[in-house]
């Protein structure tokens, strides 16, 4: 038995891996830190190290907080190995990561996945056309490159990221011919009941209706209750016009940007790849790993913290970071129960006002059902291009499950290996089965997590132990 | 070619600027860019067709989820653009229609 080379391996550097790493540095864990990404900060603090942007009222102070985490994160030491992606794990938590083309195989005790989310799918007529791009893309353009995307412009959607997305283009100037709101009209009624839990975090609550005044101020049309989205192209190549019904009418507009978003999942590649158990969340409409009061998963020595393990937002992140932390040094002896709950005590007291407002955002922003379930001629998968009407056939014809889809019709077969349709196979194959989601499953993700060249796997520098798959 | 609408630069304190070549024209970017915000600079809209269709596609979520902005880098297709910064001197391509990327296995690029 070799000795591992770390307590502790985090992979994601966003908030909950840099707080995670900054509070190991303090518990004195041997730590490394992997991150797909060149710099830290994850999406969240997207190029929080260098924030290109002149004008720091554009992405607003919630995204500078990133760098007093990015320093903390600095000053702990730990050992953080930007661009390197994780394409293997062992049973024996042994990970297999490339950087820079060369493989390489790192060995330790415990092992916390803090890789954040995702926007959810987002299918609809037209949304593989170029100049469909997500809100999520516009905000890491802005963020990384400090560049805008063409108008005219329209976003199309539900939830915070979107509002903020449509305040921040308009603090930098850029014109927002729209804000389409498609949440279904019910949902402020019914997250009514939830407003008891959203009251416990008024300093959020306070900053929604913020961005609310400032869309209104800065004469962005903000239309709600939009139904049947489609976007088009006249010129076969590019998006140049879009159409939706509002008020009872149909309505058509230029457009040569639309970003679009449906609220965030969690990115359950790797929590997958590990093969963790997972529960559907009913109220965020996604996967969610199965975790403990420490974060710890279905499989021992196995972490999640952040958006990864259910979106609680970023600031929630980093206190699940630290306490999954506190959760690995009480098993590996650092410190003794009484002490980690001590130390625990006030980082759950932190992190209770981001659970008690989830219910109504979940509620409040819940995608309309046909971005959940689309219809028949709309693309799920993007890469294979399979329709939610042929994934209905399948389903018909005896398909019990995304696994078997791939069989039937290639979908999840395309270079993203099911990332960005899984969510949107396993709703539209449990809907047209009458299945509970939990009883259809997801896809099964198999090493190389990500697409590699054989030269890479030829590079595994320990030759000795024979790599899965 | 790179065509009209490309994506505006904004007041920035980004200094070091690179050259990269969108489809042989010289474009000059800051040289913390991806490629895919290469590609969107340079407004080469579509930046791909798919192998199936041959429907135009271009970079999507910007963070490594959806493979939309695969493109061809130095004459390698198949290239993430979003997960790779632009290098001076980089040549950047319209990857059209089919490419053997990985299904369960690994194929080599190289
Ligand atoms: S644009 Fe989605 S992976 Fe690059």
């Amino acid at each position: 038995m070799t000795t591992p080379d770390y307590d502790l391996i985090i992979i994601g550097a966003g908030p909950a891996g840099m707080a995670a790493a900054e509070e190991a540095h303090r518990q004195g864990l041997r730590c490394a830190l992997l991150d797909e990404q060149e710099e830290a900060g994850g999406q969240i603090y997207r190029a929080i190290g260098r924030a290109p942007l002149a004008d720091e009222r554009i992405l607003g102070q919630d995204y500078y907080h990133g760098r007093d985490l990015l320093e903390a994160f600095e000053r702990s030491g730990v050992d953080y190995r930007p661009g390197t992606t994780v394409w293997g794990i062992e049973d024996d938590l042994s990970l297999d990561v490339s950087r820079e083309g060369v493989s390489q195989r790192l060995r330790t005790r415990r092992l916390l996945v803090a890789t954040g989310a995702q926007e959810r799918p987002v299918p609809f007529p037209g949304w593989t056309l170029p100049g469909v791009m997500t809100g999520g893309a516009a905000q890491i353009l802005l963020k990384s490159s400090a560049m805008a995307p063409p108008g005219p412009i329209v976003l199309a959607g539900s939830g915070p990221l979107l509002l903020l997305v449509a305040a921040q283009l308009a603090r930098a100037g850029v014109r927002v011919e729209a804000l389409l709101d498609t949440s279904p009209r019910g949902n402020w009624r019914r997250a009514a009941r939830h407003l008891p839990g959203a009251l416990k975090n008024p300093s959020l609550l306070a900053k929604g209706l913020g961005l609310l005044r400032e869309i209104r101020r800065a004469g962005i049309p903000h239309l709600k209750g939009v139904d049947g989205l489609e976007a088009f192209s006249r010129d076969g190549e590019r998006l140049t016009h879009l159409r939706y019904r509002q008020a009872g009418e149909s309505r058509e507009r230029e457009c040569r940007t639309l970003l679009v978003h449906q609220g965030v999942v969690p990115n359950v590649q790797l929590t997958r790849a590990l093969e963790l158990a997972h529960d559907w969340d009913e109220a965020q409409q996604c996967w969610r790993p199965r975790l403990d009061a420490w974060g710890e998963t279905s499989r021992p020595g196995v972490f999640v913290a952040g958006d990864s393990g259910g979106i609680a937002g970023a600031q929630a992140a980093e206190e699940s970071g630290r306490l999954a932390v506190l959760g690995i040094a009480g098993q590996l002896g650092r410190v003794n129960t009484e002490a980690r709950d001590r130390l625990a005590a006030p980082v759950r007291a932190r992190l209770a006002p981001h659970l008690a407002i989830r219910p109504f955002l979940d509620v409040l922003y819940r995608p309309a059902r046909r971005f959940l379930v689309p219809e028949d001629d709309t693309v799920v998968c993007r890469c294979e291009e399979v329709t939610a009407g042929e994934l209905r056939r399948i389903a018909d014809a005896g398909c019990r499950g995304p696994n078997q889809a791939k069989a039937f019709c290639r979908a999840g077969m395309g270079p993203c290996q099911g990332r960005l349709c899984g969510l949107t196979v396993s709703q539209v194959i449990a809907d047209q089965c009458n299945e509970p989601v939990a009883a259809v499953g997801y896809y099964h993700i198999r090493p190389p997590i990500k697409p590699l060249s054989l030269g890479e796997l030829a590079s595994l520098s320990d030759p000795d132990t024979p790599t899965r798959n | 070619m790179p065509n009209a609408s490309p994506f505006e630069r904004l007041p920035n304190r980004s200094r070091a600027q690179v050259t990269v070549f969108v489809e042989d024209e010289p474009v000059e970017v800051c040289a913390h860019d991806s490629a895919a915000a290469a590609v969107l600079a340079a407004g080469l809209l579509p930046s791909r067709t798919t192998p199936a269709d041959a429907s135009p596609r271009a970079p999507y979520c910007l963070m490594g989820v959806c493979f939309e902005c695969l493109i061809e880098i130095d004459g390698a297709p198949n290239q993430q653009g979003c997960m790779i910064p632009v290098r001076d001197g980089m040549r950047i391509r319209r990857q059209c229609g089919a490419r053997d990327m990985h299904g369960e296995g690994a194929h080599d690029h190289a």
